[in-house]
Order: C-alpha cells, then structure tokens, then sequence
C-alpha cells in the first residue's frame, strides 16, 4: 500500500486520482527499492528477492542486435513457461537496470512489448517469475548513440 | 480534458491483442535543458494499469528507463465484443491519464 499512501499525501491531484482510479492505485505498489538499484543483481533482489535465475530456451527475447538509438529500442518478451507471475526487462549497464516489470495475472498471456531507453551496449536480460522458480534469458543490444544523456 | 492515450485491441478467439501509446516525457532526471544546462526532474509514468469490464488485466509498473511516448503492448484471454476495456495510468508528480475502448 506504499504508493497508495504516497499519492494520496501528494494532494488533491492524487486524492482525486483515489476516487477515480482506486484500482490503478491499489492494485500494486510500484515497487522503488527495485527501480533505485544501481546494480543489476540488487534490483532484482529487491523485486524478486534472489539475483539467481535460471536460464532457459523457454522465454524468447526480441531484441534489436544494433539499436542505432538508445532512446528507443523495442523489446519483445514471450514465454512457454507456465503459471508466469511477472515479466521484468532488466538492462545490467543503464544506471538503473531495472527497466519496467509487468505483472501477468490470472488470464493474461505472458507476451508483452514495450520500448526502452539504453545508455550504452549492455546485456538486456527477460527475467520471468513463475511459481515454481525464477528463468531469464538475455541478449546483447550494441547501442551507438546513447538514449539517456541530453 | 482529453485524453492522450491511444489504444488499439483485436481480438482473436477469446484473445484480445491490446496495443497502448501514451503522452509522457519520461524524464530521467539527468538530463539538462540545452539552453539553461539546468537539470530537468524526474518525471515519468509510474503504473500503468488495464481493466476489461471489472477485472484488472494488466499492472504495468516503468522506470524512467521506458522510451518517451511509451508503448507498450500485451495479451489477455476471455475478451469478448462488448466488453469495455480502461487504461489509466499515474506519474511520479501526480499525474494521470486514462481512457475507455469498447472491444469490437
């Protein structure tokens, strides 16, 4: 309930955000300490609570090879991996790794896709939470201009 | 006011296809005005968040690492026509959007 409570001492924007969207608020907290990491391995402790994940096949990542522009590049993630609870995009050399993390609920397919920002050519890594353990698969994206500067 | 977010759904047997552009700076916090070189804040979509009928399909949470004019697309089952879908979304400073699409 942190961002519940957080918007709703912002003001009265957020009070009336209360009234209008309870659910976009109280569905989930956004989870900060994940987005703050500096570093790959501790944002993914903080969502997930391990940096141990298990490679597998069974999540395909589609990724651009070269991203002539890092302020935009499209990420694609889908898996045949079953009872999925979250997808994360996770990139280990942005300044914060932890890009966006999608929670798949009951009757969502877990097949999302989304743009993203990379400062500089990283390892972009699909981290996909299930109820029987935590797979990843990654891809490198060479980046030659650099999305997160001025 | 008016909403700036477009979204688009197919559905395909019980499968709809959703598919969401939004109006938003996703500002870093990083990154200096070119003429003042002073440091714009941070501000970026928080949650983005879908619901067909009364059911939430989707909760969407982005860091400032999500692209400006973020997309972003996903999947869900037992979508049928008729079927009211809502998109809404909030930032770090407050701000909201949101807007209704009926399933065809």
């Amino acid at each position: 309930m942190h961002v519940g409570r957080r918007f709703f001492l912002s003001g009265s924007v957020a009070f009336a955000a209360l009234v209008a969207f309870p659910r976009a608020l109280w569905a989930a907290a956004w989870p900060d300490k994940a987005f703050a990491a500096s570093a790959a391995g501790q944002a993914m402790i903080n969502l997930l609570g391990t940096d141990q994940t298990t490679p597998t096949d069974q999540i395909t990542l589609k990724v651009p090879e070269i991203a002539e522009n890092g302020a935009v590049v499209p990420v694609t993630i889908s898996t045949s991996l079953e009872n999925v609870e979250s997808i994360s995009i996770v990139v280990d050399k942005n300044p914060r790794p932890m890009a966006a993390t999608f929670e798949i609920l009951p009757g969502t397919l877990p097949d999302i896709s989304s743009r993203i920002k990379m400062g500089q050519t990283s390892d972009v890594m699909a981290v996909v939470k299930t109820d029987h353990g935590i797979y990843s698969t990654a891809k490198q994206v060479k980046v030659t201009i650099g999305g997160c500067g001025g | 006011m008016a909403s700036n977010i477009k979204i688009k759904a197919k559905i395909s047997g019980d499968i709809a296809d959703v598919k969401s552009l939004m109006l938003h700076p996703m500002e870093t916090g990083a990154r200096k005005d070119p003429e003042t070189e002073e440091l714009i804040p941070i501000h970026h979509i928080t949650q983005l968040t879908f619901t067909n009928n009364d059911k939430t399909v989707m909760v969407a949470n982005f860091s400032t690492a999500v692209s400006k004019n973020p997309f972003f697309g996903f999947k869900f089952r037992g979508a049928k026509a008729g079927d009211t879908l809502k998109v809404s979304w909030v930032d770090n400073l407050g701000g909201m959007d949101e807007i209704e699409t009926v399933l065809k």
